[in-house]
């Protein structure tokens, strides 16, 4: 057992600009990491585990095995019975629930801080000691075919992204959707949900991370009494890695045509360093490229199309750059009235060249940096969000350090950072862009070759 | 937690809990009266003035506004529901004077020139095209009309087409008018602020508002005791259900008898009777679930449910029969001490943040329960007997009396009554 403790200073940090030096961190010896971020305001604490896996980790064939099993961690172990968990749960007076992306899994528990001790143990119980009967999984299989239709068949929208997500990526297994395919949905079984938890799910690849009305070195008692019982598993680790992402050559576009859209919408993704993979400031410098560019009613894009020249009814950009591998960068745009897809898609344009050639200025600059900085204020004010940015920080490779020096590196990010990201990064041939049509009269407009629905082109 | 009842100088009252652990101050407010004030015709005006309060206001134009905003890294937003315009308001501590005057300004003199409201009736007619294709959007505004009909709870608080095409800049600044004033007012504040300092922040706000608001009746309103099934075509893999009949305001005695029963039913996620009968034994849906949602001129006990259209005639009649047998049998013991479990221990939970702190004393202001609620209501929940519940299921819960709406194309499935 080696516990390093940082210094605890959270009262001093309401007094500067930015919430520094929160957290504790150290690791038991079975290789569990631990964050802890005192927060006395309430009698809640807020206890997560974060898995260094998710949707990109899943073998070939066998999409949507990382959301299965979190659905299947819900069944029971010898100790607790099928379908009682969250009940459980719910009895202590807590909330619970999970969730799965692309490059982590992660459980959770909301409850009156004395009742921690409760949800650790069952956490812990079900790290280890997982138990699933065949047919429960049948059952289950059943919900997240459902839940695919209620969020991706169900919604023209969400079959666009999906399908830009697999255009945007050639090698990336970031091409293939969280929820997973619905033909390789069908076919998971126990089997593969038993191989998958039996391959990551280990106190070695996991992050602990607990917020609220504790003290560090009472979790980190609580931690050796139940994860710490769990032997580490020698076969995870080296095992993240990914086939690599070429570098991207030709732009991709994609149509979907469908009755069931109600207004013409387009967006583009392109891929850009995340906060993981970022070199320099470069991280920083997107993130506030993308306020300048878009985040607000004062950004240049909704002056121009939504302003200016009327020709959208919402614009706006965006960075997401928290993921172990590519992150991306993004555009949006709502077309008013009539107005044509390949207009909009024009002036945006039109603003990524003008940033490209001139740059932006120090006032824009300035106070997109008050607008970040600010929100990293804003978001410590609640014990659920601060839980999220440790924990899915930390397990896309980043250190407490780093989370914890966001504000000073905004801080020091330039004018020619922001333009150089710029130029280096929003190139067309790293992008896709997706349009949404509800009239198949446009179609022809956009591109002569025949699109059939939701078929990508290039 | 210890609330302080703040009054200002000019007798503008509001709940204030003091915490100066961050530089934060979090201000909800808001003023009775919401889209059930829209005029006939022109329905959608209150959510239209709601997106207009930040588009310029006092001396400074849209952007000049939205500008001076980032730069004091301060967040305002507006909305509007049936029965309230409500407001949010966040700012720093080192900027709270000046980003207070941003408020007051967007409270009592926001601009609404013609260009901006182009601008954001632009928005508010894509956001209905949008609406107009979405099935969970299509199934509430129908289920809604189905049982309100002409009432103003039968249309949607974010208008139609039409109406937001007739709407006018007079019109926003009728309504605003008429609703924003001191009588019709409530206030809660959590944060960096002591109770001398939030009394003069509020005379700064609201303190020039009129006295009294003049607000027309709503008619009280009670759903119809005959089942209602209406069916909207739409080609989805999965329909959505919405489903719903007489519920209870919040002043009913029976209220929290109701809410433990509604958590029971399907407001308790996994637990509840509808997610095991539905999604834990068979699989039909990610999720289904009830809720209670009392209306100040009427209640509504509702759920809703998506599934495959194939599986919508079974999960209907499996939710019927789950709440015919609720209703003659009521809960055991168990269930009933489980519920009370759930909802006194995670009481707390709504409190960890200023911004939940501030929602919930909103709230219980609008509810006229009284700031001693937060300590009451605990006592309030373990006192309901089996007895109390079982009284409760007899008389709300009436599956023949539901009125459904499904968006899709259902296998099996009728409309009723139409």
């Amino acid at each position: 057992m080696a516990l390093a403790l940082s210094p605890l200073d959270t009262v001093a940090a309401a007094q500067t600009s930015s919430p520094s030096r929160l957290a504790y961190h150290g690791t038991l010896d079975n290789g569990l990491e631990i964050v802890v971020i005192p927060d006395r305001r309430a009698p809640v604490v807020t206890h997560m585990v974060w898995y260094k896996v998710g949707a990109a980790d899943e073998p070939l064939g066998k999409s949507g095995i990382a959301h299965f099993l979190e659905h299947l961690m819900f069944k029971g172990t010898d100790k607790i019975p099928a379908g009682e968990y969250s009940k459980i749960v719910a009895r202590l007076g807590g909330q619970d629930n999970a969730f799965t992306a692309q490059d982590i899994t992660a459980y959770f528990q909301r409850v009156a801080k004395d009742k921690l001790p409760r949800v650790m143990e069952m956490e812990a119980d079900r790290m280890a000691n997982l138990k699933l009967a065949e047919n429960d999984v049948l059952t289950e299989r059943k919900v997240i075919l459902e839940e695919r239709r209620s969020r991706v068949d169900n919604d023209p929208s969400s079959l666009l992204q999906e399908q830009m997500m697999a255009s945007l990526y050639t090698a990336h297994p970031y091409h293939t959707p969280v929820i997973g395919w619905e033909t390789e949905m069908k076919g998971l079984t126990r089997e593969d949900a038993i191989a998958h938890y039996k391959k990551f799910y280990a106190p070695n690849n996991a992050i602990l991370v607990v917020t609220g009305d504790v003290e560090p070195e009472q979790v980190v008692e609580l931690a050796k009494e139940t994860y710490g019982k769990i032997p580490a598993n020698s076969a995870v680790g080296a095992t993240r890695k990914r086939p690599v992402e070429p570098e991207p050559v030709a732009e991709k576009r994609v149509l979907l045509r469908d009755g069931r859209v109600g207004k013409a919408s387009l967006e583009r993704y392109y891929t850009a360093p995340s906060f993981s993979t970022a070199t320099g400031r470069e991280a920083e410098a997107l993130q506030l490229l993308a306020r300048i560019v878009g985040a607000s009613n004062t950004s240049r894009l909704y002056n121009k199309l939504v302003r200016e020249e009327k020709k959208a009814s919402a614009a706006s950009a965006w960075y997401s750059g928290l993921a172990l591998d590519n992150g991306r960068f993004g555009f949006y745009a709502v077309a008013a009235g009539d107005n044509k897809l390949e207009d909009i898609e024009a002036s945006i344009d039109g603003v990524i060249d003008d940033v490209i050639r001139n740059g932006v200025t120090d006032e824009e600059l300035a106070r997109a940096k008050t607008s970040e900085i600010a929100n990293l204020v804003y978001s410590s004010d609640s014990q659920q969000s601060l839980a999220h940015t440790y924990g899915w920080s930390l397990a896309t490779g980043r250190t407490v350090d780093d989370v914890e020096a966001r504000a000073d590196r905004l801080k020091e990010v330039k004018r020619e950072d922001v333009q150089a990201v710029a130029a280096k990064y929003l190139k067309r041939k790293r992008s896709v862009t997706g349009y949404l049509i509800p009239e198949a009269s446009q179609v022809a407009k956009v591109d002569p070759r025949p699109a059939s629905a939701g078929g990508t082109l290039h | 937690m210890q609330i302080q009842n703040v009054v200002s100088k000019k007798g503008i009252e509001a709940w204030l809990v003091e915490d100066h652990s961050r530089p934060i101050l979090s201000l909800q407010f808001a003023f009775k009266g919401g889209s059930t004030q829209d005029p006939d015709g022109k329905s959608g005006v209150a959510t239209f003035v709601s997106g207009m309060l930040d588009e310029g206001a006092g001396d400074l134009d849209s952007q000049g506004f939205q500008r001076r905003l980032e730069e004091l890294a301060a967040k305002m937003s507006f909305s509007a529901n049936y029965d309230n315009f409500s407001g949010s308001f966040q700012t720093l501590t080192q900027n709270r004077e000046e980003a207070v005057k941003l408020l007051r300004a967007a409270l009592t003199d926001p601009h609404f020139d013609a260009e901006d409201a182009n601008r954001i009736r632009e928005q508010l007619l894509a956001n209905l095209r949008l609406e107009e294709k979405d099935p969970d959007k299509i199934s509430s505004i129908e289920w809604y009309k189905l049982a309100f009909g002409s009432h103003p709870y039968g249309r949607s608080s974010n208008g139609t087409v039409d109406s937001i095409q007739a709407i006018t800049p007079d019109d926003l600044k009728a309504y605003r008018k008429r609703i924003f004033a001191r009588d019709n007012l409530k206030v809660a504040v959590v944060g960096d602020i002591d109770a001398k300092q939030l009394g003069e922040l509020l005379d700064t706000v609201f303190g020039d508002l009129p006295e009294k608001g003049d607000l027309k009746l709503v008619p009280e309103v009670t759903l119809a005791n005959v089942a209602r099934q209406r069916v909207v075509a739409m080609p989805n893999p999965q329909s959505v259900v919405q489903f719903g009949f007489q519920g209870l305001k919040r002043k009913d005695p029976d209220f929290i008898p109701a809410f433990i029963l509604n958590y029971v039913v399907g407001g308790g996620g996994f637990s509840s009777k509808l997610m095991q009968e539905v999604r834990e034994k068979r699989g039909l849906a990610y999720g289904v679930y009830t809720y209670l949602y009392p209306l100040d001129h009427a209640g509504i006990f509702a759920g809703g449910v998506a599934t495959e259209n194939k599986s919508v005639a079974q999960s209907l009649d499996l939710i019927r029969a789950e709440l015919e047998r609720v209703s003659k049998e009521g809960l055991t013991d168990a269930e009933l001490r489980q519920a009370k479990d759930y909802l006194i221990g995670s009481y707390a939970l709504r409190f960890d943040t200023s911004g939940k702190i501030a929602a919930q004393l909103l709230a219980i202001q609008l509810d006229g329960l009284g700031a001693d609620y937060i300590e009451r209501r605990n006592g309030e929940i373990d006192a309901v007997t089996v007895d109390d519940v079982k009284r409760v299921a007899k008389r709300l819960l009436e599956p023949k009396n539901l009125i459904v709406t499904v968006v899709g194309e259902p296998e099996g499935v009728k409309e009723v009554g139409l």
